[in-house]
Order: structure tokens, then C-alpha cells, then sequence
């Protein structure tokens, strides 16, 4: 699990383009949305994406999304669970 | 209607790895800069501190245009929301870099892929956008596709918002990026200052 939160940290850095944030600097309970992060809509969207291209996770419904996306703990545990790939 | 004239109080220019501003160059394309435009804008963001983290979730063309405007609405006053500065830009290849990018991300079925923060840019006027978002402006805006700058369209255009008072301030400009070739031309014009409006006077910006 330590691994996968690791890996998050890493590709939501990359795929979301968050140039002055390190890895370290990514708690595994902080908001990624509102105060937290900071991410906005069109970032949900790209995680949406990021769950299926990696993980084989199709999100259809958005409330779902919401508790899944809440940290990067809530997605690991998210994903430890359901994915296929 | 008699013809006011107006003037052109700022100008940027953003091309052969030179960002000049007024006249003066500014930043010059060092190394690898020279032929990586995104490293070329990184180096003039962080310098600039212009601490926008958005600025990294542009596409290139916003990016040249979000760079081009901090320097010619630096001046400015915006300390608040602004109803009457208008934005009108021009291009020749669209969004054509950001389109071409996308259509790859979704040509093969076995991996179909878009990215939803590509996708958002795949429209020139965009650009327009992140500008407004960052001044606060909330005036007139249009981009225009032609193969080279119309100066004299561009200038009844500008001329006539300014005219008739549906601006105070007009930002004006050519905005380009295809494949790693790029080029702005931004300018200011008002109702004060030294250099007028004129269609000679724009040409010589570019």
C-alpha cells in the first residue's frame, strides 16, 4: 500500500502538471481538492482518466468519485480494491 | 464619426528566442532554450515570480499569451475587476499544435486515452481566457484566424471599440505556436501617450 501511495503521489504530479510540488511535500490525508491540492474540475477529470489508463477502474458515477478522490489514502485503498491491471 | 486618436502605450514582443519589451530585450533563449520554447516561458515565470501555478497546466499558445500579457498589462492598474479593457487577438494555425495533439491521444481504439486538460485548450480563443482569469478582465474579447496579422482590420477594430467607449483600453496582438514555432506580437492602446495607433506604427512592431 506504502508503494501505490508512493506511485499516486508521483503520477498526479506528473499528469496534473504540478510543477512546484515534490512528492514529500503530499501528505497521504491532505484535501487534493479545496484547500488542500487545489485541484479543480478538469484535474477530477484527468484522475478519472488516470484510474482507468492505470489501474483498469471505470468511474461513472461523480458522487463515487467524490469519496474516492478525497486524499491519496482514500485512493489507494480505492484502488487496492478494485483494480483489474 | 471624426477619428480619435489613440495611442499605443506598451508593447511585447516574443520571437527567435527574445522576449522585448518597449523596445527593450528583456530575456534572450539561452542553451537548450533556444530550441524549447516551454523552458524558454519556465525560466521567464520563475524570474518574473509570477506565481500562477495554473501557468503549468497551459498549452503552449496560452502560455506564450499569458507571458506576452503579464508584460504589457504589468503597468496597468488591475487591482480590480476590469470592465472596460478588451483583448483581441489573431493567429494563423488556431489551436492547430493542442488539436493535433489531442487527435493522437484518441487515434487508437485500444487506447483511448483523451486528456480532458488537452482537450480544454483545443480552441484558440482559450488564450483569451487564461488572460482574463489572471487580469480580472471582464471587457470585449475575439480571436481571429488570417494568414499574417491584418493590421488594418485590426486597427478599425480596436479603433472602433475605443471610439465608442465599449473600451478604455484595448490589448491587440498576434499569437502563434505550431510545432515549437512561435510568435507574439502584443501591444496596449489607450487614449494617452506618446506613440499613435496607427497602421505604420503596429507594423513596426512586428
Amino acid at each position: 500500500m506504502e508503494n501505490l501511495k508512493t506511485e499516486l503521489k508521483t503520477k498526479i504530479i506528473d499528469v496534473l502538471n504540478l510543477e512546484d510540488i515534490e512528492i514529500n511535500d503530499i501528505q497521504d490525508t491532505d484535501a487534493l481538492f479545496g484547500d488542500g491540492l487545489g485541484l479543480d474540475s478538469i484535474d477530477a477529470l484527468e484522475l478519472i482518466v488516470l484510474m482507468d489508463k492505470d489501474y483498469g477502474i471505470k468511474l461513472s458515477d461523480p458522487k463515487e468519485g467524490r469519496a474516492i478522490f478525497q486524499s491519496i489514502e482514500t485512493m489507494a485503498a480505492y484502488i487496492s480494491a478494485n483494480r483489474t491491471k | 464619426m471624426k477619428e480619435e486618436t489613440f495611442y499605443i502605450t506598451d508593447y511585447c514582443t516574443i520571437k527567435a528566442g527574445k522576449l522585448v519589451v518597449n523596445g527593450e530585450v528583456i530575456f534572450t533563449a539561452q542553451a537548450e532554450e533556444s530550441a524549447d520554447l516551454a523552458l524558454f516561458l519556465k525560466r521567464i515565470y520563475k524570474e518574473k515570480t509570477m506565481e500562477y501555478p495554473k501557468f503549468f497546466k497551459m498549452d503552449m499558445l496560452s502560455k506564450l499569451a499569458f507571458i506576452g500579457a503579464e508584460m504589457v498589462l504589468k503597468s496597468a492598474a488591475m487591482e480590480q475587476p476590469s470592465y472596460d479593457t478588451a483583448l483581441f487577438l489573431s493567429n494563423s494555425t488556431s489551436s492547430l499544435d493542442t488539436d493535433l495533439k489531442h487527435s493522437a491521444s484518441i487515434a487508437d481504439p485500444e487506447a483511448f486515452y483523451p486528456s480532458p486538460a488537452v482537450f480544454v485548450y483545443t480552441l484558440a480563443n482559450i488564450c483569451l481566457a487564461e488572460i482574463s482569469i489572471r487580469h480580472r478582465l471582464q471587457g470585449e474579447n475575439a480571436f481571429f484566424m488570417a494568414p499574417t496579422y491584418d493590421t488594418a482590420m485590426m486597427h478599425n477594430y480596436a479603433t472602433y471599440a475605443l471610439q465608442t467607449k465599449r473600451a478604455a483600453t484595448v490589448v491587440c496582438g498576434w499569437v502563434d505556436y505550431l510545432n515549437g514555432a512561435y510568435e507574439l506580437v502584443l501591444y496596449r492602446v489607450e487614449k494617452h501617450g506618446q506613440v499613435p495607433h496607427t497602421i505604420e506604427n503596429i507594423k513596426h512592431l512586428f
